[in-house]
């Protein structure tokens, strides 16, 4: 059995400076704090233009108490390639060297790289934060923005396609770990990225980070609402080790329990506010279908 | 000790002998034999660095800026569409000051595909802010590869070191090897100034301001224009330093002594043809011929395009009758652009001469030396009739 | 023109509080917590300190009692809503600046 952290024994040391210029109530700023408290000290970060650019600080200012390079958006996975190597080549090992970055980041421009780097079996942890848009330019649609969602570029209809299934693509490349995680669970998060510093090769964390302006709701609810969306079977706490599927925290409790409706984690966010009754139908289907098989 | 071996495997042995710790490659038409030698190098312990099989040219760069970051000396090569798709990252290793070095096997640029050398991928990227040095053979683009790790670590910007794809890259020529005792005395390990560092945390490349801004103690600090104030100050300051580092080569290895032009018969020339590249080479037959017929005739090879050497320029072509600029690209929608910068260079010269632009050989067209001869021969004999628009060579339709 | 000192000026940030200013001054709601309430301030243990792990502006400490730092709290609410013993509430920021004087 794992020792699982708790918040009284999660360490105190943060590594994040306080009065940033991350929106009030940022699911990011919570994924990042608790990740970096897991990475610790002996860490490099490789960052894309996201809204972490933003939280990360403007010149001469940086809020981060540890090294990060930014990098161009399409070049993440590669970038943090060269930091490997680099580190390779001065025999530092033992450091972390860690991509984060966003959706849009991850599975849309930068798939490339993030695919190449995983092929090549680079000793990297890869960081997504899923807020399910272009959050930094104003919350237009991606790759990963849910089926029905309004957004700048999709405002009256909603987004007519699925989301992209990041992780299983990720996975499906064969790497050693790839986990998901919630701002709105931090010690699952905490445990995941933790372990991904123990394991060799690429690892894979992607995380459900609530936006209250993106996705439009009171900043006072980003737990809520995360816990909302895994608490609905929609989005799934899970880890995949070695090729095997396991859900984890919040989701593994689900099993064999009666699941909230998805509809209540619609009503809460004015995104969803164009909905029909035939998609809220679908989406109910498919969590349940999803749910069936695990 | 000589060798007989390509251009491309002479460039792969000079980063060898470099000691470059970080390459990153993604094979392309005509560089691709300069990247397997490389990965051979590696994986045969010959070059103690990390080789990656990146995806793609601007992945390539992003392992270069990210291993330079860290505090590595970092190479890769490409050519043409490669060195495009890498655009965006030119830019950035540049403002972030970093020491790359790259070759790239000049090719043209599609559509339509070309396969075929022309220098139009380098020169398009002559604003980027690289440091460009073009070899004329294959000797050159070894001893270039080994001055411009120098270059690029003394001055803190990446270089690019350029040469005619198939032209030189698959031909087969003795060059001398230079030693590696040699080699490492004239280029030391590269220590950055700073680099990634968890022990001295800091973030490299943020949202920088237009205005300045103030830093933690209250110092100010730069804002965006500042900064790149400073990169073209220490551009121009390049020509200098590699003034320098190229007296030094030729001190330790008996080789060089022409970092911005390299002149062949210009002294007592009143007409003088330029070009960038191994044509340069190619010019001296037609030279030769041309002096028998009592035509003071030269050429001069420009061997640094960027930063652009407008001094050494002016010294050479001052005082001349005419000059005739031959160009395997140009600035679309209007004239050469190695035509267009003498042009400029020469504007406020006392005693400037008439100038004329030759544009030849894109996507690899045969370039005849009976070509060459007789556009020289006219330019020669018409020396006041220059005009500003690019004459083209050999055209068939 | 110098050739020494290369490098002199890159864009690298180094690391302190307050990138944003004080973001304290975004806040509409201030959060209080009534220590009677407030569970390791009650219990005198180190216990719960929920607020602190989803504050995401590291403006809560992990002390008994916990401490907002005013300076930077963007007042975005969260540590309200997700308290357990319900200690915090959100106060218009009018307020207690009335109250002050």
């Amino acid at each position: 059995m794992e020792n699982k952290t708790t918040i009284v024994n999660l360490t105190e040391e943060e590594f994040v400076y306080p009065g940033n210029r991350a929106c009030s109530g940022c699911g990011l700023s919570i994924i990042y704090k608790i990740g970096l408290k897991a990475l610790g000290k002996n860490t490099i970060l490789v960052v894309p233009p996201s809204c972490l650019t933003v939280l990360q600080g403007v010149y001469p200012v940086s809020t981060t108490k540890l090294p990060v390079v930014n990098v161009t958006f399409a070049s993440t996975g590669a970038a943090a390639t060269g930091v490997r190597g680099a580190m390779k080549a001065l025999r530092k090992e033992d450091v972390n060297v860690v991509a984060w970055a966003g959706d849009g980041g991850t599975g849309d421009i930068g798939i490339q790289a993030l695919s190449g780097a995983c092929e090549r079996d680079e000793d990297i942890i890869y960081i997504c934060y899923d807020n399910e848009a272009y959050m930094n330019t104003g919350i237009q649609r991606s790759g990963t923005t849910p089926q029905g969602v309004l957004t700048t570029t999709t405002p009256i209809k909603g987004k007519l396609q699925q989301k992209k299934d990041v992780p299983a693509i990720i996975a499906a490349h064969g790497i050693g770990y790839v986990a998901t995680a919630s701002a709105a669970y931090p010690l699952d998060l905490y445990d995941k990225v933790k372990k991904a510093t123990t394991l060799p090769g690429p690892k894979y964390i992607h995380v459900h980070s609530p936006c209250p302006p993106g996705w439009n709701f009171e900043s006072r609810y980003t737990i809520k609402i995360g816990k909302l969306a895994v608490q609905t079977g929609l989005f799934d706490l899970y880890e995949i080790e070695d090729g095997r599927f396991r859900l984890t925290g919040a989701s593994k409790k689900l099993k064999g329990r009666e699941r909230k409706p998805v509809t209540d984690y619609f009503a809460t966010q004015g995104r969803f506010k164009s909905l029909d009754k035939d998609l809220v139908a679908r989406v109910q289907a498919q969590i349940d279908a999803k749910w069936a098989n695990y | 000790m000589h060798i007989i071996d390509s251009g491309n495997v002479a460039a792969a042995t000079g980063v060898k002998l470099s000691r470059a710790q970080v390459i990153a490659a993604y094979p392309i038409t005509p560089q691709t034999p300069l990247t397997e030698k490389l990965s051979e190098f590696v994986e045969s312990e010959e070059l103690d660095a990390q080789y990656i099989p990146v995806e793609s040219e601007h992945s390539a760069m992003a392992v270069c800026i990210a291993a330079s970051t860290a505090g590595t000396r970092a190479f890769t090569a490409t050519s043409a569409n490669g060195l495009l798709y890498m655009n965006e990252q030119l830019h950035w290793a540049v403002g972030a000051r970093l020491p790359i070095v790259m070759c790239v096997a000049n090719r043209g640029i599609g559509a339509p595909w070309t396969v075929w050398n022309d220098q139009q991928d380098t020169i398009a990227q002559r604003d980027v802010g690289w440091i460009q040095i073009y070899a004329n053979d294959h000797q050159q683009i070894i001893d270039s590869v080994i001055k411009a790790f120098r270059l690029a670590q003394t001055v803190s910007i990446p270089v690019m070191v350029c040469y005619d794809g198939y032209l030189l890259s698959h031909t087969y020529m003795p060059f001398d090897l230079p030693d590696q005792e040699k080699v490492d005395e004239f280029l030391p390990p590269f220590k950055a100034a700073n680099f990634l560092d968890p022990e001295n945390p800091g973030n490299f490349n943020p949202v920088t301001l237009p205005d300045v801004r103030p830093d933690q103690s209250g110092t100010t600090r730069p804002g965006y224009i500042e900064i790149r104030h400073r990169l073209q100050m220490d551009l121009r300051a390049s020509l200098e330093v590699y003034k320098e580092i190229d007296a030094d080569y030729k001190k330790d290895f008996g080789r060089g002594g022409h970092p911005f032009v390299e002149e062949y018969k210009c002294d007592d020339a009143d007409f003088v043809a330029v070009c960038i590249g191994s044509l340069s080479y190619h010019l001296r037959d037609v030279i030769d011929a041309m002096r028998e017929d009592g035509i003071p005739v030269g050429v001069m090879g420009v061997q640094l395009y960027r930063p652009f050497p407008d001094q050494a320029i002016v010294q050479a072509l001052a005082g001349k009758k005419h000059v005739i600029v031959f160009e395997k690209a140009l600035s679309y929608g209007n004239q050469g652009a190695l035509y267009a910068d003498i042009k400029s260079a020469l504007y406020n010269a006392a005693d400037r001469p008439t100038i004329q632009n030759f544009i030849l050989g894109l996507g690899g067209r045969e370039i005849k030396t009976e070509q060459l001869l007789a556009v020289l021969r006219e330019a020669c004999a018409k020396p006041g009739t220059a005009e500003d628009t690019p004459r083209w060579v050999g055209l068939k339709l | 023109m110098t050739t020494e000192n290369f490098e002199e000026i890159i864009s690298r940030g180094t690391p302190g509080p307050g990138d944003g200013g004080r973001t304290g001054s975004w806040r509409v709601l201030r959060p209080e917590i009534d220590l009677k309430v407030c569970i390791p301030a009650k219990t005198n243990k180190m216990a719960c300190f929920t607020c602190w792990l989803y504050c995401p502006d590291c403006a809560v400490s992990k002390t008994i009692p916990p401490v907002i730092d005013y300076n930077y709290c963007k007042g975005c609410g969260i540590c309200a809503e997700e308290c357990p013993a319900g200690a915090i509430t959100m106060v218009d920021e009018a307020t207690p600046m009335k109250e002050e004087k």
